[in-house]
């Protein structure tokens, strides 16, 4: 049997407070009676109703007043004003001054019943509503946003200030620094993150794909559609969608992407009919978009259009002082999947991931505890757990680019010259991966390695 | 807990008619009571109209009022005393009830007025009528057993304000409203 709820009966008269005291005790609720609004506060003032019925006409405060009063002291406590008689004006004062509904005696039991059982239910629901919403709030919120350096409390100010807001965000930053993360705290602080955040990796998809992916298509549209499918601006209606590496789409792609920021609407591919969508847009990309619109490489009104509001985010090398605790969080939360008792960091292993560049960012350094909290023997990771597989480069005079060829050099060598188990390690796709080898010269090396 | 029934060597249900009622209504309902509460029912003669409780304003009669005029009926052979009318009854906060009791107590009042399909402007349905004035007087002479309105729908304690909910709930306790009353009716002895 569920838990009694406790109403409260305020009216002068006797023969009103009995009966309904003993009706509602009868209906199953614990009920409490009072004669007028003092005693009525005052019987708040030492237990918390759920629900209370409260003749508008007694002498002194009436119900309209008191109930006014009884807000202010249990704002959550429903109200449900009792009148003698049908009066439009009470009542819709009595509704003005929040009451829940009112109801004219006599009752008529199904209605009294129904109308505090309604009350009560929707009551509960709110109070299981606000619940949910503070639990989906705990878990739609990125809990592994970690920093508190100077660049990173930037990053922060902007999610607040653009978060709730409509506007599209382009989010800028080299690879590992955590742009999805970023997305998503924009996504969790808008109004619309009770919808979905569809995610989508432009880079990794081919030109047709991309197109079918973006925007679905109908039966038959093309070989292999055997289905009707959504696109993922479709499936993002009400949400948010998050085109991640936006500067390795096609000009063919970008003119259609245009178009549906622009119009709003969307048609499947093998359709002619649009559909309206509902979204809003959060780019990314590591690419530095202005050079490719420079190189025509990348079209100008989309660019503007992506880029209503930027946050860029920094490089780990250069917050530096966040690695502490981002090592901190890394091993809490290995600790806690590889179920290890691991609670700290070696000083001596501190220092050299402090002089470690980490061309990947963050996600080198999760990558880097991760495996550090595999091999680790005792209760502290210490520097040889790192140094199993974190080769460090150590000549200050090489520039990060050199660093970074090293570092891809070295793990290639590790997979002896497999980019594809290279690309895993790094934690880059293997597009990225390609890309570096060829800005750098090495596909031929990697070739005569494997 | 109230000394049990059988101890004091009372366990009848006397059904007291107030207004003119079918021999056959009555005799239906002491043949369902009997059942259900395991106990032999007695069919008291006729009361007078009580028109102490009639108020004039509203064209009904006070259920509280001739719930509290059937205390000096009981006696020594009296278990329950179940009033049975076909007057329309009222308690002051709400438009009619169909019966009222005391709760611990040993009398309750039953109102047959808007059991009758007619009441709703449908044909006549007799066994569906005698259910109804069944089902309402079990239960609000549940509730002289202590028992409270019962969150099973199909329960006879479930709360009804409307012949649509007696029509969904059985004559009969939940297993658990049962125990209850029989261990108070029959002396601990489910």
């Amino acid at each position: 049997m569920s838990t009694k709820a406790n109403l409260l009966v305020v009216d002068d008269e006797l023969i009103v407070r009995d009966s309904l005291d003993k009706w509602f005790r009868e209906e199953g609720y614990d009920v409490t009676v009072a004669e007028n609004a003092q005693e009525a506060l005052s019987k708040m003032a030492a237990k918390r109703f759920d629900l209370a019925l409260v003749d508008i006409k007694m002498p002194g405060t009436d119900g309209v007043e008191l109930q006014r009063r009884m807000r202010e002291v249990d704002p959550e406590m429903l109200v449900i004003i009792m009148t003698g008689y049908a009066s439009v004006e009470t009542a819709v004062s009595a509704l003005k001054n929040g009451a829940y509904d009112y109801v004219s005696k006599p009752f008529d039991p199904d209605d009294i019943a129904h109308t505090v059982h309604n009350a009560l239910s929707h009551k509960r629901a709110e109070q299981e509503n606000t619940r949910l919403r503070e639990t989906v709030a705990a878990v739609v919120r990125p809990q592994e946003i970690v920093g508190q350096s100077a660049p990173m409390v930037r990053v922060f100010e902007a999610i607040q200030t653009v978060g709730p807001t409509e506007a599209t965000v382009l989010i800028t930053g080299e690879s590992g620094t955590g742009k999805e993360l970023i997305a998503r705290a924009l996504h969790a602080a808008s109004p619309r993150h009770y919808n979905p955040l569809v995610v989508l990796h432009c880079g990794a998809l081919a030109e047709t794909l991309l197109e079918s992916e973006l925007f679905g298509h109908e039966k038959g549209a093309f070989t292999g559609a055997q289905y009707r499918k959504k696109g993922s601006f479709e499936i993002a209606d009400g949400g948010t969608i998050f085109l991640d590496e936006i500067g390795d789409i096609s000009l063919k792609t970008q003119t259609d992407l245009l178009r549906v920021l622009q119009e709003r609407e969307i048609t499947r591919v093998g359709s002619s009919h649009p559909i309206h969508v509902d979204f809003r847009c959060i780019a990314a990309t590591n690419r530095h978009l202005e050079q490719l619109v420079e190189e025509g490489k990348f079209r100008p009104d989309l660019f503007y259009r992506l880029n209503v509001f930027q946050i860029q985010l920094p490089p780990l090398r250069e917050r530096k002082s966040d690695i502490p605790i981002l090592v901190d969080h890394f091993v809490r939360k290995f600790a806690s999947s590889m179920n290890k008792r691991i609670t700290r960091v070696s000083p001596a292993a501190m220092a050299l991931l402090d002089r470690y560049q980490w061309p990947g960012n963050i996600r080198e350094l999760e990558n880097a505890v991760e495996r550090a909290m595999v091999v680790a023997q005792g209760p502290e990771l210490r520097e040889s757990d790192f140094a199993l597989r974190l080769p460090i480069i150590g000549s200050a005079s090489r520039t990060l680019e050199d660093m970074e060829k090293a570092h891809i050099l070295a793990v290639l060598e590790e997979c002896k010259g497999n980019q594809t188990l290279a690309a895993e390690l790094l934690d880059i796709d293997r597009v990225t991966l390609h890309n570096k080898l060829k800005k750098y010269g090495w596909k031929r090396v990697i070739a005569d390695v494997a | 807990m109230e000394e049990s029934d059988s101890r004091r060597g009372v366990s009848r249900i006397q059904i007291l008619p107030i207004g003119p009622i079918r021999p056959e209504v009555l005799s239906a309902l002491a043949s369902g009571l009997t059942a259900e509460f395991r106990q032999a029912c007695e069919l008291l003669p006729e009361a007078p109209d009580p028109a102490f409780a009639f108020n004039v304003t509203r064209q009904q009669y006070s259920a509280t009022e001739i719930l509290a005029s059937l205390a000096p009926r009981i006696t020594e052979r009296t278990g329950r005393l179940l009033a049975v009318t076909p007057l329309d009854l009222y308690i002051p906060i709400l438009t009619f009830v169909f019966g009222e009791a005391q709760l611990s107590g040993r009398c309750a009042v039953v109102s047959y007025y808007r059991l009758r399909q007619e009441f709703y402007g449908l044909p006549a349905d007799e066994k569906l009528f005698r259910q109804r004035v069944l089902k309402e007087s079990v239960h609000e002479l549940g509730h002289t057993y202590q028992i409270e309105h019962c969150e099973d729908y199909e329960c006879v304690m479930s709360s009804s304000h409307s012949v649509e909910w007696i029509d969904l709930k059985t004559s009969s306790f939940c297993p658990g409203c049962r125990s209850s009353v029989l261990s108070l009716a029959l002396g601990n002895h489910p």
